[in-house]
């Protein structure tokens, strides 16, 4: 056993050590870079998926010299304000929220009622049933379209393509996306909830209202504004089976060879800001709350 | 099977807030395994109940029975004079504070207490839970949400939450598993306050024996889906009837030996050789082939050498020491090679004995206690020493 | 603060057990599974199938009494393979385009799923939903914005030439010597001072529009590793990489497959960031699809190629779901 006490120990070893410089600024940026790596590039997706966006709603305050929006010209508001009197862009627009507004309300009904039977029950058939949901995700929209194109002219429907059929096939490749965005939610209930409930006093049925329901409601809330969105922005599906009618997304396509005019871009940004809008109030009312 | 009488009528013992709770002949299959095996058991009313046993001996789902959350496969269920076999949960006047407390997370403090008082259509919610809130020192917590509390805080509205229906039955599902030491020992005496005050009948499931001791009336030792044995707590300590009690509760040693002889109200074993006297009444075995049984801190250790009268004894060496503060642990090499372990209170000045020493065990007859020597001398005593 | 605790050994009943004892009856799944799938089937299963059957098919739409007759007519399908894969190579090009366009999106979104999964904290919520936002402007919009961001002479273009870029991905092209079917790349991957009206812009476009469908099945599966297997992969020596290696690229598999499967063959069959982003020479398979069926009204070859397309999905799928079972699917 040394004769040295504990600190006469450590002093020694501190001595021993090579002299202490604090890194420089590069070395510590450096290595701050090296630590958050992964963010940096994560900034870096979100920023590809952005500035796409950030140039449609730029550009919808440009003034094109020609028809194409393509380049810089000028600021101007005019786009904002021309919109509303913009026929095609308002008749299209009106009909795609329309469609998009009747398949979302539908799928997402349709889509739920899956999402309960394949999260909590037992069945047969599970291996068919689950396939049938999934391809529609995986097929190409172009098979899909021109498929369904196939089924309305055999039924004789191709003078009647329109509203109807454009909806109808909103309604079905809407469907998939509500099926696994709700039933995430539904798996992810804990039976014991409902037991409790009706431990306390709360039949199936009223379990079901008080307890489950509002547990699945914000997952069948984030499927409905899925369907919304796909159902809206949806081009090839409605193309083939549009006929004469024109929705926004057609519209802009049908502009694209011409030159589509700052109103367009108008819509998208406004499309954009609600979209935004919709789901930051939720999350700062959230966080005022918890203060 | 002998039939047990189901009273017609609530018996006189009943309090206000309780009723007799009858388990008849039930049994629980899950596909191929056998979770409760023909349990009869009868609680009564206003008394607080330990169902104790390790994972997997059938008393979660013996309580879930009770609660209607499962259905037995056979037998019936009744709680007062009313036969709720087949009752659904909501109609059953038990309630259940569960292990994960299963608060619901979209309502608050104040609507998870109420939920059961709304479903029954009390008049005047807002005054019975204010009280109950109070009662569980929770008060100011009302409107707060229950991911926002402390798991304790859960805990007691958990509790809080099914007290409030006065239920004839509570049941408990090893509601204070997840709390720390310190907070265990608190809620358990809260618990056990709270059971006096209102004097409702408790249904405590656990696999922790001190828990079940300190808070039970009487407690059921369940094993692999039947009952060991049932009593007050104390009965199960000091006359354990087979070796899974016997080690479950606490720490048994045991020893193969051979009842030699009976004479009035004493017995006579030969032990490995030796000569050894016990009380007849704590014989339970009907076989001569017996486990003779002393707990570790009823035997007394010393140096070899030193004479005991009237007492059994064996010799052995140290084989381990640990020094615990209170207590010193030993372990003792038998001259067969068994090892058994001693608590000795240090009360002496020498301090402990140590690894090597030879020394003499000894302890009161009135202490020993047989068991039949066909059952399994290791059962019961796995106990995995977690965050208790 | 805590949140409510993990159970301990107590165990538990089996989820029948629980689903009967909770009162519902066997026919329940049925009931709410019957009117979805029945409308999946009406409108995408017997669809395909007619599909297929067109593809079989002789007729026009445009000429004659625009009916068709299903004859077991297999022409289309050796006019399909001459025409888009041994002359022009579209269906390879179709295929290679969504495969390069898969791998960039799997790299684009792999680090913004594992930051969003492992260390966005109280902010997690919030990047998901800025994942989804984007979808809300119509993508035909965002899509035309490539047009306006990989301007000729534009800045993107102008670093890319300056730094050299763009004449290295110039260079790497199949070479005129190859056969008709290889011609994938005949002029390079870009122009030698353009972006736009190249393959890579439709790469770009078509990594672009289906990030969203690689980034969350990948963030659903890296969600769900616990991160104490990555802690104790690092305490076991291994270096970050290391454990990124063989722990968590591994466990976060099922979510590169289904993002894989998401995103693969709907790209191969995509028309329009072809037609928007490229030439006349790069049209895929969605375009040819759609001319042949607007355009030409010769329904029973665009089936032909659409019956192409889907067996490709099909192989892959079935595939997978010999490996992995459909439970994971959906």
């Amino acid at each position: 056993m040394s004769a040295q006490t504990i600190d006469e120990r450590r002093e020694q070893a501190l001595a021993a050590l090579p002299p202490h410089r604090e890194p420089g600024i590069a070395t510590r940026t450096f290595r701050w870079l090296r630590l958050h790596l992964v963010q940096f590039f994560a900034g870096f997706a979100l920023l590809f998926m952005f500035i796409p966006v950030f140039v449609v709603v730029a550009f919808s305050f440009n003034r094109p010299l020609g028809k194409f929006n393509y380049t810089w010209n000028e600021f101007s508001t005019q786009a904002w304000t021309n919109v509303w009197s913009d026929s095609e862009i308002t008749g299209s627009l009106t009909l795609s929220i329309q469609i998009a507004l009747l398949s979302t309300a539908v799928a997402t009904v349709l889509g739920t009622l899956i999402a309960f039977a394949i999260g909590r029950h037992r069945f047969r058939g599970r291996t068919g049933i689950n396939l049938l949901i999934f391809m529609p995700m995986a097929t190409p929209e172009v098979v899909m379209g021109s498929s369904l194109l196939t089924l309305f002219v055999a039924a004789s429907l191709e003078g009647s393509l329109g509203f109807g059929t454009i909806t109808v096939a909103h309604i079905m490749f809407s469907i998939s996306f509500v099926v696994v965005t709700v039933k995430a939610r539904v798996a992810g209930l804990d039976p014991r909830l409902e037991q409790a409930a009706m431990d306390l006093y709360a039949d199936e049925k009223t379990t079901f209202r008080k307890v489950t329901f509002p547990l699945v409601l914000p997952g069948i809330v984030a499927a409905a504004m899925l369907a919304f969105s796909l159902s809206f922005d949806d081009f090839v599906i409605t193309n083939f089976t549009s006929g004469q009618t024109v929705t926004f997304p057609m519209y802009v396509w049908g502009a694209a060879g011409r030159g589509i005019p700052p109103e367009a871009n108008v819509v998208g940004a406004i499309m954009f800001g609600i979209a935004l809008l919709v789901v930051l109030i939720p999350e700062i009312l959230k966080r005022r709350r918890k203060d | 099977m002998s039939e047990q009488t189901i009273p017609t009528e609530t018996p006189a013992t009943a309090t206000a807030g309780g009723a007799d709770l009858h388990i008849v002949d039930v049994t629980k299959r899950f596909a191929s395994f056998k979770a409760v095996d023909d349990l009869t058991l009868t609680i009564p009313s206003g008394s607080f109940f330990a169902l104790l046993g390790p994972s997997g001996c059938g008393k979660t789902t013996t309580l879930r029975m009770v609660a209607g959350l499962e259905q037995p496969s056979e037998g019936r269920i009744v709680i007062g004079n009313e036969d709720v076999t087949h009752k659904k949960p909501y109609k059953r006047p038990v309630n259940t504070v569960f292990q994960s407390y299963a608060l619901f997370p979209h309502l608050d403090i104040f609507e998870n207490v109420a939920f059961g008082l709304r479903r029954s259509g009390s008049k005047d919610v807002r005054n019975e839970v204010e009280a109950m809130l109070e009662l569980v020192e929770l008060s100011t917590f009302a409107r707060r949400k229950p991911t926002q509390l402390s798991g304790g805080q859960q805990q007691r509205v958990a509790v809080a939450r099914a007290l409030i229906n006065k239920p004839e039955v509570l049941l408990l599902d090893e509601p204070l598993g997840a709390l720390d030491l310190k907070l265990r020992r608190q809620m358990q005496i809260e618990l056990k306050r709270i059971q006096t005050d209102v004097g409702i009948t408790f249904v405590h499931v656990t696999h922790d024996q001190e828990e079940a001791m300190t808070m039970a009336d009487t407690i059921a030792v369940m094993n692999a889906g039947g009952i060991e044995q049932m009593g007050a707590p104390m009965e199960l300590y000091e006359h354990p009837v087979t070796t899974f009690v016997a080690n479950f509760l606490g720490q048994s040693n045991l020893i193969k030996g051979e009842l030699s002889g009976k004479a009035g109200g004493d017995a006579t074993l030969a032990v490995h050789g030796m000569r050894m006297a016990m009380p007849t009444a704590r014989v339970h075995s009907d076989r001569d082939e017996v486990w003779v049984g002393v707990r570790p801190e009823k035997m007394q250790i010393s140096r070899a050498g030193t004479p005991v009268p009237g007492e059994n004894s064996m010799t052995g060496v140290v084989t381990d020491a640990s020094y615990i503060g209170v207590s010193t642990q030993y372990l003792v090499a038998l001259p067969w090679g068994q090892e058994v372990s001693i608590f000795s209170q240090n009360l002496s000045t020498e301090g402990p004995l140590r690894a090597g020493d030879d020394v003499v065990l000894h302890w009161n007859p009135a202490h020993t206690f047989a068991l039949d020597a066909t059952q399994d001398a290791a059962a019961g005593a796995e106990k995995v020493e977690g965050d208790e | 603060m805590s949140a409510a605790p993990v159970p301990g050994a107590a165990a538990s009943a089996p989820a029948d057990d629980v689903a009967r004892s909770v009162g519902t009856k066997a026919w329940t799944p049925y009931v709410l599974l019957t009117p979805g799938m029945l409308w999946l089937a009406v409108f995408f299963l017997v669809p395909t199938v007619m599909l297929v059957k067109m593809s079989l098919s002789s007729g026009t739409a445009f000429s004659g009494d625009g009916t068709f007759t299903f004859d077991w007519n297999f022409s289309q399908y050796s006019t399909a393979w001459n025409q888009y894969v041994i002359d022009s190579p579209i269906f390879q090009k179709s295929l290679v385009y969504a495969l390069i366009a898969t791998v960039l999106t799997l790299v684009i979104a792999y680090p913004l799923a594992y930051t969003i999964a492992f260390k966005a904290g109280r902010w997690k919520n919030f990047l998901l939903v800025l994942v989804i936002a984007p979808f809300f402007t119509s993508f035909l919009l965002r899509t035309n914005a490539w047009q306006t961001i990989l301007v000729d002479s534009g800045p993107v273009v102008t670093f890319m030439e300056d730094t050299g870029m763009l004449a290295f991905l110039h260079s790497i092209n199949t070479p005129d010597s190859w056969p008709s079917w290889a011609q994938l790349f005949p002029d390079g991957l870009t122009g030698e001072n353009r972006i736009l009206a190249t393959p890579l812009a439709v790469i770009i476009g078509l990594a672009y529009n289906f990030l969203p469908f690689m980034t969350l099945p990948l963030y659903a599966s890296l969600e769900r590793i616990d991160v104490r297997l990555i802690e104790a992969a690092t305490d076991l020596y291994s270096s970050a990489v290391t454990a990124f290696r063989k722990v968590t690229f591994p466990l976060s598999l099922p979510g590169v497959v289904a993002g894989t499967l998401l995103t693969f063959i709907p790209a191969a069959g995509d028309p329009v960031n072809a037609a928007l982003l490229g030439s006349a020479n790069d049209a895929l398979m969605g375009n040819a699809i759609d001319a042949q069926f607007k355009a030409t009204g010769n329904y029973p070859l665009a089936a032909a190629l659409s019956a192409m397309l889907m067996f490709v999905i099909v192989v892959m799928v079935a595939i997978y779901v010999r490996r992995a079972g459909t439970e994971e699917l959906v």
